[in-house]
């Protein structure tokens, strides 16, 4: 949702350190200017975390009476029973492979034609971050006009171009559904990958492109011993983070489909959504949300290894 | 830096081209839509372009009264989230940037851990904790709810703007007698302009466009937010109705394109290129 990318470089403090007495390393003006902001966020955020995490691991129903024990990994037995479940991670994860891969190529097309000096860059550019000004509630809306079967303009142009012969219904078809619901997912998320990987390669220096073409190499050979090495590490992180934002993502999906027809695209996140607010299991659907932490959690271990392999190849 | 063929300058502008329709025709089929009367809107053949442009649409979806309504709604949610964001991130900050405290690193490792977990995991507790408190289905809890979690991004930003401010100024006033808190609000403060602005542009339009949140939390029609009204919209889709629903969307963007064209610079230049690079 927020545009948080990578993490700043931890810059050393221009501050030396203070040796007074201290909680968490502040002194008393300190804690009172930061204990506004950290009680909303023990309370709203850290607490409700850990809570939710611990609810996996119990009967947690909704009603007024409903008693609430500790089961330990029984939730995630039935989990593992439970095919629905199976369902849902399977397509979660074509789901957030298929947008985040199609993603990342889509915005290096993107990016490495907007680094260039082309006529109407000005245009993609500011087409280029439309959609991450727009609500995914209305994006959501947005596409289900563009497949609307009747008054829709996918329909139409296929049809003037003959490739279909009827009008087809993307939303409710079980063999396009997902298929279609992945386009709108790539095209959300184009400008963050964009905008980052852009930023990545106008840090590549330009001499050393003037080096390579000196040198006699053709574009694809700068690109993969210039330009790749240079980004390498903006493309790990940002598709790393692509994944799991794709991996947790609700709302476009529960715009355009509701995780039909017949829970076709249901995602974790709705299949979680529908077991703790429809049917009250909310023991059941925090577990699931420690099962999707489980598989982000690999990701993530992934990505460090990465980082360290990098480090030891400096 | 390339001397290109003109074979590959062409290949370039074909590429440019399929982005640009890619990334437009969305966007033109919503505004078309937006325009179209009831009548055209029904024909077998869709138009492209309306034949005879209304703005009728925007006139209906006004009339709706829970449009209307909700908007105002996301208006005082999204404001004061906004402004109490900003309010309590400043100091924050600024202690983040300043102190050389093991606030700073957990602060940064709750940023990320919010960014990766799966929102259920938080939505049920504060869900049953927001009922608790008897702040279920009431503008306060949403606004709480929204403030934490525009705030780690919020931090994120105003510590870099608080790391340019030198350092002198503050020591200068230190010598002066100012107290740390003085000193923030007079000297720190101001200097934090463009920060806060950005910070602030930030955590409103998050709150305007978020749905998840407002989804579980608020139940009362009379205190929907416009992403809620216009998803129970989707539901009653005459094709009829596009027309107004279109309209609506398309209102409900204003506010995050103000956001961007305001940020557009510092989104694809200094922003990302300083975090970015290494």
């Amino acid at each position: 949702m927020s545009a948080t990318v990578t993490a700043p470089p931890a810059t050393p403090r221009p501050q030396q350190p203070r040796k007074r007495r201290s909680f968490l390393g502040l002194d008393r003006d300190g804690l009172m200017l930061a204990v506004p902001a950290l009680i909303p966020v023990v309370l709203f955020s850290v607490y409700p975390l850990l809570r939710g995490i611990y609810l996996g691991f119990t009967d947690a129903q909704a009603g007024a009476n409903a008693q609430t024990t500790f089961t330990g990994f029984e939730n995630y037995r039935n989990l593992l029973d439970d095919s629905y479940f199976w369902d849902s991670f399977r397509i979660g994860l074509i789901w957030a492979f298929s947008v985040t891969i199609l993603q990342f190529f889509a915005s290096l097309g993107l990016a490495l034609l907007l680094n260039q000096k082309l006529r109407l860059r000005w245009l993609a550019r500011t087409l280029a971050l439309v959609p991450w000004a727009m609500p995914p509630v209305v994006i959501g809306i947005m596409w289900r006009l563009v497949y609307h079967p009747n008054a829709g303009i996918l329909n139409d142009v296929l049809l003037d171009l003959r490739i279909i012969d009827e009008n087809v219904d993307w939303l409710s078809s079980f063999s396009v559904a997902l298929p279609a619901v992945i386009v709108v997912g790539v095209w959300a998320g184009m400008p963050q990958t964009t905008v980052v990987l852009l930023a990545g390669l106008q840090s590549v220096p330009k001499e050393l492109h003037e080096a390579a073409a000196m040198d006699g190499a053709n574009v694809w050979q700068r690109f993969r011993s210039v330009t790749w090495p240079a980004i390498k590490p903006v493309v790990v992180a940002m598709t790393t983070l692509d994944f799991i934002w794709n991996f947790n993502s609700f709302s476009l999906v529960y715009v355009l489909t509701q995780g039909g027809p017949g829970g076709e695209t249901r995602l974790p996140l709705l299949f979680a959504y529908e077991e703790a607010f429809r049917y009250g299991n909310y023991g059941y659907a925090a577990a699931l949300g420690n099962a999707m932490v489980v598989v982000i959690a690999v990701f993530v271990v992934f990505y460090l290894r990465q980082r360290v392999r990098e480090a030891n190849a400096r | 830096m390339n001397r290109s063929t003109p074979v590959g300058t062409t290949l370039k502008y074909v590429a440019l081209a399929a982005y640009l329709v890619f990334l437009a025709f969305p966007l033109f089929w919503l505004i078309s839509t937006s325009l179209k009367t009831p009548q055209e809107l029904a024909l077998i053949d869709p138009t492209w372009i309306p034949n005879d442009i209304t703005f009728d649409n925007f006139r209906a979806a006004f009339d709706e009264q829970p449009i209307v309504r909700s908007m105002l709604n996301t208006l005082l949610v999204a404001g004061v989230s906004c402004v109490v964001t900003v309010v309590l991130s400043i100091p924050a900050a600024y202690v983040m940037a300043r102190y050389r405290s093991v606030l700073s690193r957990m602060t940064l490792v709750w940023v990320l851990l919010s960014q990766i977990f799966p929102f259920i995991l938080v939505i049920i507790p504060l869900f049953l904790l927001l009922r608790d408190l008897g702040l279920y289905d009431t503008y306060l809890g949403l606004i709480a709810v929204y403030v934490v979690w525009s705030m780690p991004f919020a931090l994120w930003m105003l510590r870099s703007y608080v790391e340019t401010i030198p350092i002198e100024l503050e020591e200068a006033a230190a010598m002066d007698g100012a107290t740390k808190v003085r000193t923030l609000r007079s000297v720190i403060a101001p200097l934090l302009a463009p920060g806060v602005v950005a910070a602030g542009l930030f955590a409103f339009v998050s709150a305007w466009n978020e749905f998840l949140f407002a989804l579980v939390l608020i139940r009362d029609p009379e205190l929907q937010t416009l992403s809620l009204t216009l998803v129970k919209f989707i539901g009653a889709e005459g094709v009829a109705r596009l027309g107004p629903l279109a309209a609506a969307s398309l209102v409900a963007t204003i506010p995050s394109l103000i956001f961007f064209a305001v940020m557009q610079r510092r989104l694809t230049g200094g922003l990302l290129g300083g975090a970015v690079k290494s």
